[in-house]
């Protein structure tokens, strides 16, 4: 079943990250799936491939879940990485993980204070998706539904 | 798992390249990436060991075009082959929308094709999906070594379910992209289909 994130809710997204990267007094805030798809991203992101960032954040939950694992832990809720000038943390929320990219001008213990506080509404924001996924998966109400095989083709002509 | 994001206007799918140990999946991504044009790829992250082995994975985003309006993404991963990395590519078909099997023609690989296969349709159950009922395509890479099954002996021992069968030499681009569209026009169908 695809993950649908109509335009309203992604702007109520862009807000939260919005909201929490000012409070956070953070650079960069980044919303992904657990898979690796980037949901949203909001801050001074300029050259910051943030697509690439959600792929290896997403690793980096699987492979610290699968040590969780191992040593009888769920998994492990947060991750911080401390660079000299940048660091990075990140929140797992049932199936998104938060990252918040962060520099001097903020510390480690506010951003996991201001990534707690902003955890709930990102939670229930999610799961607004998923159940307007489900809704339009089940009522087959997808932009792709009516696609023509000659539209499939013709994204491969160019390649 | 597609994400299908109306505000941005893109889809975005997940395919992986599966197989065993020096089979040539990170050799197909490099081809792709040195094929394609600068807007319509990512950067290729590459976390590999010293002796270039994959560790955890390659990955790459590749824009095919647009389709009904919207922007098609495709990210592509390889998974570590070496039986020993077990741990790691079980975690990458997570979220899988495609998978590309790539089996290495020459005979003293025979077994290790279909340790790896086996393999597959393990780690796949254990995420809840069926080999048999996702999109996917066998590329019998390595064609231009000299020790090579030929392609009706392979493709009776390792093909699952009439998938479609790429003969390729990832290493100079043979039947890389022939196989890249074999996988993402099913996912596209697919996607019509849910």
């Amino acid at each position: 079943m695809p993950i649908l994130i109509r335009e309203q809710r992604y702007h109520h997204i862009k807000a939260l990250l919005a909201r929490l990267r000012l409070d956070a007094s953070a650079r960069v805030v980044v919303l992904v799936e657990k898979d690796g798809q980037q949901i949203a991203a909001h801050g001074e992101v300029g050259a910051l491939d943030t697509t690439s960032l959600a792929s290896l954040v997403a690793g980096n939950v699987a492979a610290t879940g699968g040590m969780a694992k191992l040593i009888g832990e769920k998994e492990f809720p947060t991750l911080s990485h401390e660079g000299d000038k940048e660091s990075i943390h990140i929140s797992v929320i049932g199936r998104i993980l938060l990252v918040v990219v962060f520099d001097h001008r903020s510390s480690l213990g506010l951003v996991k204070l201001r990534s707690k506080q902003a955890s709930h509404e990102l939670a229930a924001a999610f799961a607004e998706i998923e159940r307007e996924s489900e809704s339009a998966g089940a009522s087959s109400n997808l932009p792709f539904s009516e696609i023509t095989d000659e539209e499939i083709d013709s994204l491969f002509v160019q390649n | 798992m597609t994400f299908i994001n109306y505000a941005s206007r893109e889809i975005n799918c997940k395919i992986v390249y599966y197989g065993p140990g020096l089979c040539g999946k990170t050799t197909n991504l490099q081809h792709i990436y040195d094929a394609t044009a600068p807007q319509a790829k990512g950067k290729l992250i590459s976390l590999a060991t010293e002796t270039d082995r994959t560790l955890f994975f390659d990955f790459m985003p590749l824009e095919l075009g647009t389709v009904r309006g919207f922007k098609t993404r495709f990210h592509l991963y390889t998974v570590p082959g070496q039986v020993f990395y077990e741990a790691s590519r079980k975690l990458i078909l997570k979220g899988v929308d495609g998978v590309v099997f790539v089996a290495d023609s020459q005979e003293e690989r025979m077994d290790a094709n279909i340790e790896s296969l086996y393999n597959l349709e393990e780690n796949l159950k254990a995420h809840g999906y069926d080999l048999m009922k996702i999109p996917y395509v066998l590329q019998l890479n390595k064609r231009d070594l000299p020790n090579v099954i030929p392609m009706e002996d392979l493709t009776m021992e390792l093909q699952k379910k009439g998938e479609p069968v790429v003969e390729a030499v990832a290493s100079t681009g043979v039947g890389v992209f022939d196989t890249l569209k074999a996988v993402a026009k099913q996912v596209l169908t697919e996607l019509r289909r849910s």
